[in-house]
């Protein structure tokens, strides 16, 4: 596999890392209903047949962490953007 | 020793005459020539049987001219290299090469174990299973034991596998795969449009087919043009031919594996060069045109010795100068089967008949038979080949159901071709039907991917050159590069018409369909008539196909017999998706240089030569080598040693290399605010010049990882790590800045390496440094006092951190010097702390101390422990959001019942602990459910002078006194142990501040 890495440029897969799919923003920690927000967002992931939202990291590159959109059916990368431009 | 090669032809062939090799098989030596393969050297002697099948350990000859070979797995070289199941048809001839013919006892030709064959009614598919279900136990321990040594393939040879091999990349515009005519022509056209082009073919020469095959192009030998086109190729600066390499597997993103034999066709490999070696390939476009495999078809003894594919008796022929027998015979259903006896008769060999089952076949397409005078069959089948150790005679069925025999040594073989698609259903696209073709050819195709040639089912040599120019065309545009005229020699044209036949009807005897796995056509009716109705489910219960060969000769004749069966149509039946590798590939060159000490970098800290002057015993801790302790000349073991430099610390001074905790450098504004956020613990209050113990919670709670960071500056702060998490610490800290709090004004680097760190612990800990830090720098108490944190000089000048921090529970500093100056430091503190009986200190011991004080450590640090199990509560703070904290008062992470940190010792103080052993309450059933924790870390303390223990054990605070076991099955341990505080040693903390 291979990732253009906006900051690189186009590298190996073996040079990323991945802690799978991109959970949405992080839930508010004083919203009365916290623990719930937070129990989904730490452990109910979608496992989707086809375009994923994934967090990529470069670990052996820029360390940059990397919102990548990959159909986990093909690997194709559909799109790679810095998740902190 | 014989010079005679009886079945060698007096001239022709691609091998070179003037080097004689001379080599063994089974003990024999025979002679052959440079360019031949094993097969051929063998045939050329006259040895036509050269190993036992499988399953009914029948005798077996040489098939194929390829790698699809089924049969001919022999056994090559001897001692530590002795490689079992190489295809004699794939193995080029060296000087001095052993061969071995394996699955035989005691000898190939008196095979104790082919009475299976009379037992063959009873070893149907499935077998097995049925047979050796009762008694249960007895699969495991007697009848699978026993029929893996009846039922078998080579051996391995169970040593160290001496041998280099080595990884590499190489990146192309265009790829082609195979070296044949189109690939030949595909390969030169790219080229000449300036595209990067990698040419791969498995064999040691050049040309596919038209090696083996007599054809003309361009107005010339068909060989001569392949040789010419090589030629210009090598003279291309952008083209890069690599010979004996197979391409195993194609991987999305346009990456492809091969295996480059760099070195199996010499004896062993020269200096400094590997065995063989794994390309990772990356190609904008790429060409498949991998040809096409000759299929077999169902007749009695189909597997006998002498019966050969077509296409492999023109390549002995015409490429190796060997004439396979004295008497020939060809079964067809195609045309390619006459060109066969064509070269037959053109080399001398007598041919007895040609077989069609067509009842009418083109007149020019026969006209070379009738006109030598050869008796042709049309409408006809070979139903059954006779003889022992090799072919005798055949049996011909004609169209009116007569049968005539025939006295023959040789019989070629050709049911059609099969396009050899592999590849290209790699990313699992399934192949389809072609009726034309009577085959299948490749589906949706790979992205960027073109297939020329045989592998689509064109079979012609005009049209398949024509492909192969397209192809390379085509592939070098959408590569960017722009082609002109495409340039398509003239060729020979055979004719290609061809009917399917898969099975002659009144065949006697038994049928083969995947030789290798003896896989019989009663076998795959069976498989039907049992309910496996699909492709796959075939597969698996008759093993059709899963071969070393991949069932590349046979499978498809096995799925048309399933079809049929059936009544359905091949096309409807379908055939399994191709999996990788293409052939089989060494578990060596996969590993690569990646094995033993070099399985992966090792870090050394800069102290590393010097504690090796010391004589220190290493221990690995992830990449890095530490010492583990330092052995001094009369002490018996490690426990001594260990014993010693702990009890040396506590006594007076110690040194210990800590250069291995990760560092990791961050600053920036808001970086106490982002420490705030990854420490359960407030980071933005700490003062300048100050450190702190530190715990980071993964977001569900649970400890991550700990450690001290020390405020530097007002925006600068020195986070340390434990060395196990060095990695993934600096990956949660990026994740937690860039993707949780990107607004914060921080930057982060990894400074492990770049700082060389020793702890100096010991009541003289201050005395030792006074002596190393420049003035007028001061670590009196007064200025100086527990966890403060400072830079300044060492020895005239050195720059340096100095941390007032203790893992061992006495007065201790860490002091931090740039990596280069570590050797040096290293010795200047040990010089300094002279005087004062220095002790160098190594893993064990610095784990003995924190053992003694309840410190945790990865064993605590398990991944299930909460911050409040480690008794760490006090340190969170409550009035801050922080990774972690949400998730960490969920209820079960605050149950009362959970497993907490103790501290145990042995009720009989002469009892060693071990680590491991299980809790269980006085009374209790030693059963999972009593569980109530586990010992975690174990020490001999030399402080207390008995062993002493951290434990995980429920409700563990409640219990200090209380008397449980220590259950330890694995090693029969049970022992009585006493819940006791986990801080063992000073814990009111007073030798800490000194």
């Amino acid at each position: 596999m291979r990732i253009v890495c906006p900051f690189c440029g186009e590298r190996d897969g073996e040079e990323f890392a991945t802690i799978g799919g991109a959970a949405g923003p992080r839930p508010d920690p004083n919203a009365p209903d916290a623990l719930a927000l937070f129990h989904a967002y730490v452990h109910l992931r979608d496992n989707p047949a086809g375009p994923h939202a994934e967090h990529w990291y470069h670990a052996q590159g820029c360390r940059r962490w990397l919102a990548v959109t990959r159909n986990t059916v093909t690997h194709e990368i559909l799109s790679v953007v810095l998740v902190r431009p | 020793m014989s010079e005679v090669q009886p079945n060698r032809l007096p001239v022709g062939g691609l091998i070179d005459r003037a080097k004689p090799m001379s080599f063994r098989f089974d003990g024999r030596t025979l002679q052959g020539f440079a360019g031949d393969t094993l097969a051929s050297a063998l045939l050329a002697n006259g040895v036509g049987l050269v190993g036992r099948s499988f399953k009914y350990h029948r005798p077996r000859g040489i098939l194929t001219a390829g790698p699809e070979e089924p049969n001919a797995l022999v056994e090559l070289r001897g001692g530590a290299r002795r490689e079992p199941n190489s295809k004699a048809t794939t193995v080029e001839l060296f000087d001095g090469l052993e061969a071995r013919s394996q699955n035989r006892f005691p000898s190939l030709a008196f095979d104790l174990l082919s009475l299976n064959a009379l037992l063959a009614p009873f070893l149907p598919a499935g077998f097995y299973y049925k047979t050796f279900m009762w008694p249960r136990g007895a699969w495991e321990k007697l009848y699978e034991p026993a029929i893996r040594r009846a039922a078998g393939l080579g051996r391995a040879s169970g040593e160290a596998d001496p041998d280099a091999y080595e990884k590499a990349h190489a990146f192309c515009d265009v790829l082609v795969v195979g070296g044949g005519p189109a690939g030949l022509l595909a390969a030169l056209t790219a080229a000449r449009t300036g595209a990067r082009v990698i040419l791969c073919e498995e064999d040691f020469a050049l040309g596919g087919r038209l090696l083996g095959d007599r054809t003309e192009v361009d107005g010339g030998c068909g060989l001569a043009w392949a040789r010419d086109v090589e030629a210009e190729l090598r003279s291309l600066a952008g083209v890069t031919i690599m010979g004996r390499t197979s391409v195993v597997m194609l991987h999305d993103g346009n990456s492809f594996a091969a295996v480059e034999r760099v070195s199996d066709h010499l004896p062993v490999p020269p200096p400094f060069q590997p065995r063989q070696r794994l390309w990772k390939i990356l190609a904008r476009q790429a060409v498949i045109a991998t040809g096409a495999v000759e299929r077999p078809i169902a007749f009695g003894g189909n597997d006998r010795p002498g019966v050969m594919m077509a296409s492999a008796v023109r390549t002995c022929l015409n490429r190796f100068g060997v004439a396979p027998g004295k008497r020939a015979c060809v079964f067809t259903a195609n045309d390619s089967g006459w060109s066969a006896a064509g070269d037959l008769l053109a080399a001398g060999v007598r041919v007895e008949a040609v077989i069609d089952p067509r009842v009418k076949v083109d007149a020019p397409v026969t006209a070379g038979a009738r006109k030598a005078g050869i008796p042709t069959f049309l409408g006809s089948h070979v139903t059954g080949a006779h003889g022992g150790h090799g072919v005798r005679g055949i049996e011909v069925r004609k169209p009116d159901g007569r049968t005539e025999r025939i006295a023959a040594d040789l019989l070629a073989v050709s049911g059609g071709w099969n396009p050899a698609l592999g590849l290209t259903s790699h990313l699992g696209a399934r192949p389809l039907w072609s009726p034309q073709i009577e085959a299948f050819v490749p589906g949706k195709l790979p992205p960027n991917t073109q297939v020329a040639g045989a592998v689509r089912g064109v079979f012609a040599l005009p049209d398949v050159l024509a492909d192969g120019a397209a192809a390379g065309a085509a592939a070098a545009e959408a590569a960017g590069f722009r082609s002109g005229a495409v340039d398509v020699p003239a060729a020979s044209r055979d004719a290609t018409s061809l009917s399917a036949c898969w099975r002659s009807p009144g065949a006697s005897g038994k049928v083969f369909v995947d030789f290798q796995n003896d896989v019989t056509d009663g076998d795959i009716v069976l498989a039907h008539r049992e309910g496996y109705r699909s492709v796959e489910h075939l597969k698996r219960y008759t093993t059709l196909g899963m071969g070393t060969d991949q069932g590349k000769t046979g499978a498809l004749l096995g799925q048309a017999l399933l079809a049929e069966a059936a009544g359905r149509s091949i096309a409807e039946a379908g055939t399994p998706i191709a999996r990788p590798p293409q052939v089989p590939v060494a578990i060596g060159v996969l590993a690569g240089p990646h094995r033993g000490r070099d399985f992966r970098p090792v870090r050394r800290t800069a102290g590393h030569d010097w504690a090796q002057e010391q004589g220190a015993v290493f221990v690995e801790a992830g990449q890095w080598l530490r010492p583990q302790y330092f052995p001094k000349a009369g002490e018996s073991d490690w426990l001594q040693s260990v014993s010693r430099e702990a009890a040396g610390v506590r006594a007076g001074v110690g040194v210990c290399d800590v250069s291995t905790l990760g560092k990791i450098d961050i600053q920036g504004r808001d970086a106490g605010r982002f420490l705030d956020f990854v420490y359960v613990n407030a980071f933005s209050a700490l003062a300048v010049g100050k450190a702190r113990y530190g715990i980071m919670l993964r977001e569900d709670g649970f400890v991550l990882d700990d450690g001290t960071t020390a405020r530097l500056a007002d925006d600068h702060y020195l986070l340390t790590t434990t060395t196990a998490n060095a990695g993934r610490v600096m990956q949660h800290l990026e994740f937690c800045h860039q993707v949780l709090c990107p607004a914060l004004d921080v930057q982060m680097i990894s400074v492990t390496e770049q700082w060389a760190q020793y702890a100096v612990a010991g009541p003289h800990a201050r005395d030792v440094l006074a002596r190393l830090v420049d003035p007028p720098h001061d670590i009196g108490d007064a200025a100086f006092p527990y966890l403060s944190a400072a830079g300044l000089t060492v020895c005239g000048g050195v720059a340096a951190r100095l941390f007032r921090i203790s893992f061992s529970g006495e007065r201790a500093y860490e002091l931090a010097v740039p990596a280069r100056y570590g050797d040096a430091v290293i010795r200047a503190i040990v010089a300094a702390g002279e005087p004062f009986g220095i002790v160098p200190y190594g893993t064990e011991a610095l784990s003995v101390l924190r053992i003694e004080k309840g410190h945790v450590a990865g064993n605590e640090l398990n991944g299930q422990t909460t911050a409040a199990d480690l008794g760490l509560g006090r340190t969170i703070s409550t009035k801050k959001d922080y990774v972690g904290r949400t998730l960490a008062r969920r209820p079960a992470l605050q149950a009362p019942g959970r497993a907490v940190l103790v501290g145990i010792k042995p009720v009989d103080r002469s009892q060693r602990l071990r680590a491991g052993a299980h809790f269980l309450a006085m009374g209790a059933p030693a059963k999972p459910d009593a569980d109530e924790g586990h010992v975690t870390s174990v020490a001999y303390s030399p402080a207390l002078g008995h062993w002493i223990g951290l434990g995980l054990l429920q409700r563990g605070r409640m219990r200090m006194g209380e008397r449980i076991r220590a259950y330890d099955p694995v090693r029969n341990g049970d022992q009585l142990v006493e819940v006791c505080s986990p801080l063992f040693v000073d814990p009111e903390g007073a030798r800490l501040r000194g």
